[in-house]
């Protein structure tokens, strides 16, 4: 009784979960008639591609798909790159130091972005780097940063101190311990930054609008916010399309990551 | 381990490919710097533009612009307006900010108090000023001097769309731009119109302030005054009052109006609007589009003139080009404006857009004054649009959205009496103009 009760359970959660995503999909195979329907129905009646050829015949969805795809690979490796020594030192070297870094992280998460936007924006300018991707990537890790040394640092400290010992009674030196021993452990956490990074920055609008100006350097969200007119109202049928068109990269790179998201590797490894 | 280095050794390809690609306006095509002909000026077009016939209107102006003046090469730019005032404030202050500007005329004041934008005053040339007429130019100008911070060409009007066939059955009299309702006969028409459970009209309050304020020139209502000092304050008189009792007396009294509709964004009532959930609906010119494109087989719709108070006036704001003050080709500039809002232009981008040209010339443009989807109405009402006042009023951007919209949602629902909201909107209104 109870494995059928987890099923029920577990169907429930896909739809809610799918439900989204299916709702898109009929969307955007509408006619702009039947989307004005009061009686909405899952299956269109007269399904037609027109918003699918109206979306990608305005836009440059492609180009701007691809551009998402390296900022927010690119953003991404660069967190978790630098996050990773940084929270591995903040985690195990718990001095006055560590305690006020920790806590600048906290600080810098309270600022809200419409407050920086423009003073970095002059950082950029500077840089000669408005406009161009390497900006916005720039952009991406400095505010996914802090989260993602928040998000590390607790991955590390659930390492047990003793599987470094241990490895140094084996006679590997504090390199060689954390390549071989911390570093394969940390191995389900820096997945899980990693998906949260390219997730933020695949999303990011705000900072992508004031940065980048030429429409050979747009990402994926300024172009669907193109859709869209004044006060809400909004092409309904090619937003639908180009936005479940956007869904499928991220898709695809949770496919290939989800499997590194595994749980229990450090069950049993200090008996206590 | 193999996933890994292959989606790292992509990446690295693909930022190095992406990187090279963008970035830059810098110049394009082919040819040795020595047989190259002199640098062509660049400028950037931010165009606002988001209906599949208004986006191929204006790409299609740019490629002609383009095709014509070899040595004045623009680049189109969509935005949207959602958020294009955040972007413009970012670029204006930290440089880089488009050289051609697409908005609309009360963001103009903000950004013209502040520098931002070219005054255009005395570089207009005669026959695209000659072609708008003043009362257009006046949603433009601001300041003390009347500087000229942009140049109208879209406007947008409050009409009636209303379903033909429930009018035909009700047996009323169709208005005419020369002969309109009164707001005493659209209340009568919307009493007939209510029966079997379908109400007269629908009245989509979400955003409720512009609407109501524009329709207030009715009865000569302006809601604000401005003094010696330049300093505004807020007004809710007998003038004022007067739309707004009759909105609420057809939601409340006569219920001729459909509440469930109040809370509603513009396009939201359309679909019950098809099922003659409602008959009538007051609402902008451009609506037409998508009524035009969703209604039902065998819908039968009109488009019905503004209706009448004291007189048949409406406040209007206009969609301007406008130059940024940092442009390093402002003249250019003018020059692509010049072209891209005459007579024959201003008619594509209205027809694309489906709202009304400043041109006098595009006004008489066959192909928006036709019959057809409700043109001859719609264009006809342009003579009915004045300076919308809040257009000059420091803070009305502030007053409108921490004072005005929830004030007036409460009245239209039923919560608060027409004089409470009155004594609100003067009291928290000038305490938010006291700070401007």
């Amino acid at each position: 009784m109870k494995r059928p009760l987890q099923y029920l359970a577990l169907v429930v959660y896909v739809v809610f979960l799918g439900f989204p995503l299916v709702w898109l999909l009929s969307t955007s195979l509408k006619t702009p008639r039947e989307m004005a329907s009061t009686d909405p129905s899952w299956i269109p009646a007269d399904p037609t591609f027109a918003n699918f050829i109206d979306a990608f015949g305005e836009q440059d969805l492609i180009g701007a798909a691809f551009r998402s795809l390296v900022v927010a690979l690119f953003s991404a490796l660069l967190t978790v790159a630098l996050a990773l020594p940084a929270a591995y030192v903040m985690a195990r070297h718990r001095g006055l130091a560590s305690r006020v870094a920790t806590g600048w992280v906290l600080v810098s998460q309270v600022f809200p972005f419409i407050l920086i936007i423009i003073p970095l924006f002059m950082v950029l300018r500077n840089l000669e780097l408005t406009n161009t991707l390497t900006g916005l990537v720039l952009v991406h890790v400095t505010f996914t940063l802090p989260f993602a040394l928040w998000m590390l640092q607790g991955y590390v400290r659930a390492v047990p101190r003793e599987l470094e010992e241990a490895a140094s009674v084996d006679g590997a030196g504090r390199v060689r311990s954390i390549v071989s021993v911390v570093a394969p452990l940390l191995a389900p956490g820096v997945v899980a930054t990693l998906l949260f990074s390219f997730i933020s920055s695949w999303n990011e609008f705000l900072f992508a609008l004031v940065v980048l100006r030429d429409p050979d350097v747009m990402t994926l969200p300024l172009t669907l916010a193109r859709f869209t007119g004044p006060e809400g109202v909004a092409r309904l049928g090619p937003l639908a399309a180009a936005s479940l068109m956007a869904t499928i990269p991220s898709l695809i790179f949770f496919a290939i990551i989800q499997r590194r998201l595994k749980s229990g590797l450090m069950a049993g490894a200090v008996k206590g | 381990m193999r996933i890994t280095s292959a989606l790292a050794a992509a990446a690295v390809l693909a930022l190095s490919a992406a990187c090279g690609s963008g970035g830059s306006t810098g110049a394009t095509g082919g040819g040795t710097a020595s047989e190259a002909p002199a640098e062509p000026v660049k400028l950037n077009f931010l165009s606002l533009a988001w209906q599949k016939e208004s986006i191929e209107a204006n790409k299609a102006l740019v490629d002609e612009w383009n095709k014509n003046n070899p040595t004045i090469q623009v680049t189109y730019v969509q935005g949207s307006w959602d958020n294009v005032n955040d972007q413009l404030v970012t670029q204006f202050e930290g440089g880089g900010a488009p050289d051609v500007i697409h908005n609309d005329s009360p963001a103009l004041s903000g950004f013209a108090t502040r520098g931002y934008l070219l005054d255009l005053k005395d570089k207009l040339p005669a026959e695209l000023k000659s072609d708008i007429p003043q009362p257009a130019w006046d949603t433009v100008t601001f300041g003390a001097e009347g500087g000229v911070y942009g140049v109208p060409f879209l406007q947008e009007s409050q009409v009636i769309i209303a379903n033909k066939k429930l009018l035909d059955a009700a047996k009323v009299r169709v208005p005419t731009a020369d002969n309109p309702w009164t707001w005493d006969e659209f209340a009568e028409v919307s009493k007939k119109l209510t029966k079997d459970g379908a109400f007269g009209v629908a009245w989509p309050m979400k955003s409720p302030v512009n609407k109501t304020l524009n329709l207030a020139l009715n009865f000569n209502g302006t809601f604000f005054q401005t003094g010696a000092d330049g300093k505004s304050t807020v007004k809710v008189g007998p003038e004022e009052k007067e739309v707004l009792q009759r909105i609420y007396n057809q939601i409340h009294v006569d219920k001729s109006a459909d509440p469930k509709t109040l809370g509603m964004g513009t396009a939201d009532p359309l679909p019950g609007f098809y099922k003659g959930e409602y008959a009538m609906l007051p609402v902008g010119v451009y609506l037409r589009q998508q009524v035009a494109e969703q209604a039902p087989e065998g819908f039968e719709w009109v488009t019905l003139p503004p209706l009448k108070g004291t007189s048949s006036n409406q406040g209007a704001v206009s969609q301007t080009l406008s130059v940024s003050a940092d442009s390093k080709n402002p003249d250019e500039a003018l020059k692509f404006i010049s072209f891209f809002l005459n007579g024959p232009n201003q008619a594509r981008l209205a027809k694309g857009d489906w709202l009304l040209p400043t041109s006098q010339k595009a006004a008489t443009d066959p192909s928006i004054t036709g019959a057809e989807n409700g043109w001859d109405v719609a264009t006809a009402s342009v003579k009915n649009l004045v300076v919308a006042p809040f257009l000059k009023v420091n803070g009305y951007d502030e007053w409108k959205s921490k004072v005005a919209t929830p004030v007036l949602q409460e009245y239209y629902a039923g919560k608060i009496s027409l004089d409470d909201a009155a004594k609100r909107l003067v009291e928290e209104g000038n305490k938010v103009l006291e700070r401007y």
